[in-house]
């Protein structure tokens, strides 16, 4: 074992004196792999970025949480099937909540986005409305930052009070104080009782908390009339029995919903772990690109390394001989070749590594990124394992060179 | 007691569908602390005969015993060790690694050999020394004379202590005078206790030698003692 980390020092210290002698062939020879590098390094950074992004958007919600609604979210069925179902309405919401006690917390839930709310002559455009109950607070994880959430007595009394995103307040009350002003949506009048806390930009697109009012559902019916659909939400008590929580409400819901025995059920029960798996599949999709384009330009480079230490090797049948004529062993050629490949791969690693460090911050511009230790590891390790497999074959036919036709070599 | 024992040795070279012979049936024994002066006109067999003394080509045929151990039959990585531990060579064109300094070449053989760094450069500074190069270890090949490059190719042939020292045409590309002062050196090896073996095409070359070995078309042709003769000691070289 000493003896071969011997060996490898002794071939760097070569190597290092032949790549300093081809300083710009080194390098050239190098770009593929550095291409290689800054495709697979930018790549994971970015999709560990996301995922990090993404899971901190989804954990608010919690993945204890089960939706009721007519929609499948991600259904394998055309959606017109879904929407020919018959809506889920407060009633059954009320039934529900008689039938099934085991909830922590059970929300109704309509909502209408694009809605304009106005404080004075300043307007905040785009917003996402809910109308609920007070347990909303809990299924779905959004805190007030000031103020306080609505209670169980303002929504049954259909009291005229919201609670709004932290941008919402931002844009209409700047730095004046919002807790207890009135804000008019659609022209009815609703006093502001609290402000949530930032979350920060949606995950791709969705749209943020930061954008969103909560109101009392009545009150919401009020303005916007009461032919939407309601979703349940219901925070499961035990997050370690959510397949029987999700059984039984399936039954309770058959029940409240007429469903005759063998019919499929007409309605869905989603959850947050949907929007993981179909989130999974799109990273997927990202992953094997980037996957493919890394291979490729590796496969690239590795070729051009291969032909570069064939080339090396040829220049330096010479010094092979000589080498070989005072005593270098099989073994010793072999990983002073290996390690000048796998040196050039490293350089070429390197660099990569430093170049998708500084892409990685104009990208985080656009995404969220990080680029853990580990990606970087990674990369160099790959790096030299490219290096040790496309210089194994020139090594090779170094190392068995004859010593007399390589002294002879011109 | 022999350090070198060839019987009967042959070696053929295939050439396309032809034989080229370039030994045909060669026995010759030497002691330890020999000088011996290999000779024959060009094509002989005199560097194929040195490659195989030297460990650096197998015979084709016969027996070749070295210290004892039959090198006839091992495989390359054994030769490389008796190369390594037991065989200095001296070549015509010098053979150094042009990117590495004279200290740097000479450590060379004990790098494979595995020593230490301290005790690689203490012995090459020596060996150097030994050369009259002391001033000149951090010179390039391309920054030092023939007669000096061929120095440090002897520095580096002694620098493992080996049990023989081969050298093919050693004084080949060197002027006269500069040939003359390199075999003075030979001389002081020899006369410190080490067998030599060397190729020439000059008599007086040869004649430096105790034992001259005739080569012609593959075969010996005369092996003979040189004439006792007056030769430099070591103190006369340093006078000059
Ligand atoms: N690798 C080889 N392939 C084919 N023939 C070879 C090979 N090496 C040597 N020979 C032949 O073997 C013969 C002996 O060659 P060798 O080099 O031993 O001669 P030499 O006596 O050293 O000659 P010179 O004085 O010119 O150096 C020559 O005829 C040569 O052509
Ligand atoms: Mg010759």
């Amino acid at each position: 074992m000493l003896k071969i980390l011997f060996d490898f020092k002794e071939g760097i210290i070569i190597s290092l004196k032949a790549i300093k002698a081809n300083k710009l062939r080194s390098f050239l020879t190098t770009i593929g792999i550095f291409i290689g590098i800054v495709a697979v390094t930018t790549m994971s950074t970015a999709i560990v970025g996301l995922e990090e992004a993404f899971k901190e958007s989804l954990s608010a919600v919690g993945s204890d949480v089960l939706f009721i609604d007519k929609f499948e979210w991600f259904g394998q069925k055309d959606w017109r099937y879904y929407r020919n179902r018959k809506n889920i309405t407060y009633d059954q919401y009320e039934a529900l909540v008689e039938k099934y006690h085991k909830a922590a917390a059970i929300a109704p839930v309509e909502r209408t986005f694009g809605r304009t709310v106005k404080y004075k002559e300043k307007s905040a455009q785009s917003t996402m409305i809910y109308g609920t109950n007070e347990q909303f607070e809990k299924t779905n994880g959004s805190i007030p930052q000031t103020g306080r959430y609505m209670t169980d007595i303002e929504v049954k009394a259909s009291r005229r009070v919201c609670i709004i995103g932290s941008d919402i307040a931002e844009l209409l009350f700047e730095n004046e104080e919002a807790i207890g002003k009135e804000v008019k949506i659609d022209g009815v009048p609703l006093r502001v009782i609290g402000v949530f806390e930032k979350k920060g930009s949606g995950f791709l697109g969705m749209p943020s908390e930061d954008g969103q009012i909560v109101m009392p559902l009545k009150v919401f019916n009020r303005i916007f009339g009461t032919r939407r659909r309601v979703q349940i939400a219901v925070k499961v008590a035990d997050v370690n029995k959510m397949e029987e929580a999700r059984e039984e409400i399936t039954e309770v819901m058959r029940i409240i919903r007429k469903v005759p025995p063998g019919k499929e059920a007409d309605f869905s029960i989603n959850q947050q772990d949907a929007i993981m798996d179909a989130y999974n599949a799109t990273i997927g999709v990202v992953a094997t690109a980037g996957i493919v384009i890394t291979i490729l330009s590796l496969f690239v480079g590795a070729i051009g390394i291969m032909n570069i230490m064939f080339v090396s090797v040829t220049e330096r049948t010479r010094e092979i001989g000589i080498r070989k004529a005072i005593g270098a062993k099989t073994w010793s050629i072999l990983t002073q070749f290996l390690s000048e490949a796998a040196f050039i791969c490293l350089i070429g690693g390197v660099l990569g590594v430093i170049a998708s460090y500084f892409l990685s911050l104009v990208i985080s511009k656009l995404l969220p990124t990080s680029m853990p230790v580990s990606i970087v590891v990674l990369s160099l390790f790959i790096s030299v394992l490219v290096g040790l497999l496309s210089g194994f074959l020139p090594a090779y036919k170094a190392s068995k060179m004859d010593p007399v036709e390589a002294l002879r070599y011109e | 007691m022999n350090i070198i024992n060839i019987e009967n040795i042959a070696k053929i070279y295939e050439v396309g569908t032809e034989k080229v012979h370039a030994l045909r049936d060669v026995s010759v024994k030497i002691d330890k602390n020999e000088y011996v002066a290999i000779m024959g006109p060009s094509g002989s067999g005199k560097s194929t005969l040195m490659n195989i003394v030297g460990c650096l080509d197998t015979p084709t045929q016969g027996l070749y015993d070295f210290a004892g151990e039959n090198v006839s039959q091992m495989n390359d990585n054994e030769l490389a060790r008796i190369r390594n531990k037991q065989i200095g060579f001296v070549f015509q064109t010098f053979n150094l690694l042009p990117r590495s300094d004279a200290l740097h070449n000479v450590e060379l053989p004990l790098i494979y050999a595995g020593l230490s760094k301290a005790l690689r450069r203490e012995r090459a500074e020596e060996a150097l020394e030994n050369v009259g190069l002391q001033d000149r270890i951090h010179h390039k090949p391309n920054e030092l004379s023939g007669g000096q490059r061929q120095r440090v190719a002897i520095a580096r042939a002694l620098v493992t202590k080996p049990s023989i020292i081969l050298a093919d045409e050693p004084t080949g590309n060197l002027d006269s005078k500069t040939g003359e002062d390199i075999m003075t050196l030979f001389d002081n090896i020899h006369s410190q206790g080490n067998t030599i073996i060397l190729v020439t095409h000059e008599e007086y070359i040869a004649e430096h030698a105790e034992r001259i070995v005739r080569l012609k078309d593959g075969l010996i042709n005369q092996d003979e003692k040189v004439r006792k003769r007056i030769r430099k000691t070591s103190a006369q070289m340093e006078s000059n």
